[in-house]
């Protein structure tokens, strides 16, 4: 029996994790329709997170870092093409090519593209990166195998740490310049930030906080070096731009969707709701580019930036497209990343920024193996872990049940004396480096319609 | 073959480095780190891994694309 | 029967081949307080919880009520009878010479030496119209694998098996006899064992063979060195629950392919699906049926019930691997099963420290059997159990074979 659901015309725009395991979800919901994916890199859906691992570490070529497939989804590609807007009206997709693509549904899952440097003439100098895609991956890798003299990395979130780390086993020295007061700071806040402060430091990373680089130099075309707000400089031949992701909504302009800067929003199910705060019934989002009203955060929309969230944003996105209103279901997972650098493995789950208090629930800093919870009004709302991955589970299950903060006690590995002390989460406009979760405000209707990009 | 670890859910067992140790690494105690496009020859280790592993976090299979 | 009495009715020997009703009863009546103040857990995601709960402890002494150790030797516990973060140091550099991060291929590598000591064994069989698959199998194999793993010399080999014995049979539960004597024994044994290992260890330091205890004792990690002490017990730990497990394995998998015989046939025409299989086996009939060692450092709520600080704490695995809350027609043995997270090997920073060797060792040795046999009988079906209900699995498994 097909449903009217299982069948017409779906356009996925985004050929990335999210684009393609939604589009696996559809066929194996039993989609039997025209499916479209559209994607403005060349290539077919590959993993990010292993570009600033081992990709870095030259363990792994970039090129070889594609995703399996869950599934065939029998669907026409279209790679190498933009997206260029997108006609609620008259339910089409625009294409750079010219091609206009007709949809029943559309799914956006058009994620996010590296911050560049503000200065286009300083940006273009040879030697300045951006890691985003697996073309910056095999261009720096490249250049990391040369043997650089200094790499100076701009941004101490997730992903300059983890860059500044395979710098340091490659045995490369290393500038990391941060405009917060601490690396990851504001991912985890100030106290756990500490701690990486201190990981850096340890493992030989000239780590500059609480400056920003006013300019990067060069000569004939080649960076030589950079200068800091307090004054100093350093030379350097290679410049890693870390100043976190930006959202790819520009082609949704004039859509009439609630689109900007912070993201596409969308109701519990993925709807997009238009700029007047009515939601729609045919034109869906998933993953980096969404923003969404989730219940453990009391209902306020956040746009997280987590390989996690993909996958399951988009499998929720896709059984929604192809599901009368009864069958659908809300995204509610609870959020979750990691992170590996300086040989250890951080993860996290909650959202640590959505605090204002942590204790040390296990293990001890300068062992280097922890467990620090996160609450918020005398609730737990988040746990990060520092090789302690096994313990996750428990706390996940606190977050879900909006259990007490501090946590109760009894914990083997607990150190006696720990207290719950501020989570010192910093204003983001603070960062050199955007948060990767961002909660962005209650109100899908209140903020949206005066975003406009490039304003 | 490709494959890829939902690292959210890796608790760090490590089977998979145990059964396809040429596949799977341990970078420190815990993070784990994979080569995403399997040799040929490590395909069955692979297969093993992905069976054995506690918590069901590896996908195997044929790279998705065109 | 009243929940007060199922650990007793578990544990009763006349239970032993077929204790999953009785698991059923325990699954049915939530977290069972026992007569004796114990709790018992039986529910697939409240064994999973409390496996992963950092205030659920490993070691006898957080009991309220003074635990005797039936295997108390005056040696320090192993890792498995400590918390974090003795437990996480101990582990770590035990784990150092045997997996990742510092030895990846050192279970890999000894595939080769697996199949071979498989194949002789099979070898031995394929002439016999009737053999009984443990003494003639099942134990020799992961008790020649761990010794060779550890470095025993192969002439003392049937040495350890006769201490390995005396060991297994002290944890025995046999409710109305007197234990002591077995304890005893055990204790005895260990001790012996503990020793040798310990000297064996002291000749690899001066002279290394490039085995686990001359890695030992000469690759100290940033933890420092093992002590004497924590080395022979960590060494007696491996022994032990390195091949007594796996005996059971390897057994009740050929006993469970023989109840399935549709499985049996298409595992031997199709062994790659083994490894599947395999983890099949460890949620159908685990060979650690149940952790009986915990007890909550605080009072903690489970599904309901307060279980008080200091009560013993029973988690039966093999209960939480049939619930039908977590596994679709979970008393169907489905070699195929997909999704298939059992408990087999526990979970958590406790999770077995050998299940990599006894997965590689289950799967050879069952591809070698199910290829090399003929049709295979089972003299009686059900087969004569060890005592233990922990540690459970047949004494005997007595086939008739049929050449091809």
């Amino acid at each position: 029996m097909t449903t009217p659901a299982r069948d017409g015309r779906i356009v996925v725009v985004g050929a990335s994790l999210a684009g393609l395991r939604a589009a696996e979800t559809l066929r194996e919901k039993g989609f039997t329709g025209e499916l479209t994916l559209v994607g403005d890199e060349p290539v077919p859906p590959y993993d990010r997170p292993p570009l600033s691992k081992q990709v870095l570490l030259g363990r792994v070529a970039a090129g070889d870092c594609g995703l399996p497939a869950r599934r065939p989804v029998d669907a026409r590609w279209k790679l190498g093409v933009r997206a260029t807007g997108l006609d609620a009206t008259r339910k089409r997709v625009l294409l750079a090519d010219g091609e206009e693509l007709p949809y029943d549904r559309v799914l956006i899952a058009t994620g996010t593209r590296a911050r560049p440097w503000p200065h286009p003439e300083e940006a273009a100098l040879d030697g300045v990166f951006t890691l985003r895609t697996d073309e910056d991956a095999a261009r720096l890798a490249a250049r990391l195998d040369a043997g650089p003299r200094r790499v100076l990395v701009i941004g101490a979130g997730f992903t300059g740490s983890e860059i500044a780390s395979a710098c340091r086993e490659r045995g490369l020295p290393v500038t990391v310049a941060e405009r917060g007061r601490a690396p990851l700071i504001g991912a985890l806040g100030g106290t756990a930030a500490a701690f990486a402060t201190r990981l850096q430091r340890a493992h030989g990373v000239d780590l500059r906080c609480g400056v920003t680089v006013t300019s990067l130099r060069g000569s004939g075309g080649r960076l030589t070096g950079a200068a800091f707000s307090d004054g100093s400089s350093i030379d350097a031949d290679i410049a890693v731009v870390a100043l976190g992701a930006v959202r790819n909504t520009e082609w949704l302009d004039g859509s009439g969707l609630a689109a900007g800067p912070r993201g596409v929003a969308c109701d519990a199910g993925c709807r997009v709701f238009t700029m007047y705060g009515i939601v729609t019934d045919d034109v869906f989002v998933a993953g980096d580019v969404a923003r969404f009203p989730h219940p453990l955060f009391e209902y306020q929309m956040i746009a997280l930036e987590h390989w996690g969230n993909a996958v399951a944003q988009a499998e929720v996105a896709a059984h929604n497209m192809v599901s009368p209103g009864p069958l659908r279901r809300p995204h509610l997972t609870v959020p979750a990343f990691w992170s590996s650098q300086f040989g250890l493995n951080i993860k996290s789950v909650g959202v640590p920024t959505f605090s204002d208090q942590v204790i040390l629930a296990q293990g001890r800093p300068e062992d280097r193996r922890l467990v620090a919870v996160y609450g918020y009004r005398g609730r737990i709302t988040a746990a990060v872990t520092v090789d302690r991955a096994k313990w996750l589970d428990h706390y996940r299950h606190l977050i879900e049940t909006g259990a007490p903060f501090p946590p109760a006690p009894g914990a083997a590995d607990f150190h006696a004396g720990h207290e719950p002390v501020p989570s010192d989460v910093p204003d983001p406009r603070v960062l050199s480096h955007g948060p990767t979760v961002a909660l962005t405000g209650h109100l899908p209707d209140r903020r949206l319609t005066l975003l406009r990009p490039g304003g | 073959m490709h494959v890829v670890v939902d690292l959210n859910r890796c608790q760090g067992y490590a089977q998979c480095v145990f059964l396809a140790p040429r596949v799977f690494a341990l970078h420190g105690e815990e993070a784990l780190t994979y080569t995403p496009a399997v040799p040929r020859d490590q395909e069955e280790r692979v297969r093993e891994a992905v069976v054995a592993c506690p918590v069901q976090a590896i996908l195997a299979g044929e790279r998705a694309g065109p | 029967m009243p929940p007060e009495t199922l650990f007793e009715r578990i544990t009763d020997f006349a239970a032993r081949a077929d204790p999953y009703p009785l698991y059923a009863e325990l699954r049915d009546s939530g977290v069972a307080r026992q007569a004796d103040g114990s709790y018992l857990v039986g529910t697939y995601h409240e064994i999973s919880a409390l496996l992963h709960d950092p205030r659920v402890s490993s070691d006898p002494r957080s009991r309220a009520e003074p635990h005797e150790d039936p295997a108390a030797t005056g040696l320090p516990p192993s890792f498995i009878g400590l918390d974090d973060p003795g437990h996480d140091r101990l582990r770590r550099m035990v784990m150092r010479p045997f997996g990742p991060p510092h030895s990846p291929h050192r279970i890999d590598e000894l595939r080769g030496e697996i199949q071979r000591v498989a194949g002789e064994l099979a070898d031995a069989l394929v002439a016999k119209d009737r053999f009984d698959l443990v003494d003639d199998f099942a134990f020799p194999l992961p008790v020649t694998v761990i010794c060779r793993l550890l470095g025993v010399p192969e002439g003392d080999v049937p040495q350890m098996h006769t201490w390995a014995d005396a060991v297994v049979a002290g944890l025995d539960f046999a409710p109305g006899e007197d234990p002591s004597p077995r304890q005893r024994a055990a204790r005895e044994a260990r001790q012996a064992m503990g020793l040798y290992l310990g000297e064996l260890a002291e000749q690899r330091r001066r002279a290394p063979t490039g085995d686990m205890l001359s890695a030992l004792v000469h690759e100290p990690g940033p933890d420092g060195a093992l002590t004497r002490q924590e080395l022979m017990v960590s060494a007696v730990l491996l022994l032990i629950a390195g091949h007594e497990t796996t005996v059971n394995l390897i057994t009740n998998g050929m006993l469970t392919l023989l109840r399935h015989p549709h499985e049996y046939d298409r595992l031997r025409d199709h062994p790659e699906e083994m490894p599947a299989a395999v983890e099949e086996l460890l949620r159908y009939e685990p060979p650690v049926q149940l952790l009986p060692q915990r007890s909550p450092l605080a009072d903690i709520e489970v599904a309901g019930v307060t279980v008080p600080r200091g009560a013993p704490l029973i988690l039966v695995l093999a209960a939480g691997n049939r619930d039908p809350l977590r596994f679709p027609d979970p008393d169907r043995f489905d070699p195929r099963r997909p999704d298939n997270q059992h408990l087999g090997f526990g979970s958590g920073v406790h999770a077995c420290f050998g299940a990599p060797l006894a997965r590689v060792e289950t799967h050879l040795a069952l591809t070698t059997l199910l290829r090399r046999l003929g049709d295979l009988r089972l003299v009686e079906d059900s087969p004569e159990y060890r005592r233990s209900p922990v540690l459970r699995g047949p004494r005997h498994l007595h086939l008739e074979q049929h050449r091809r």
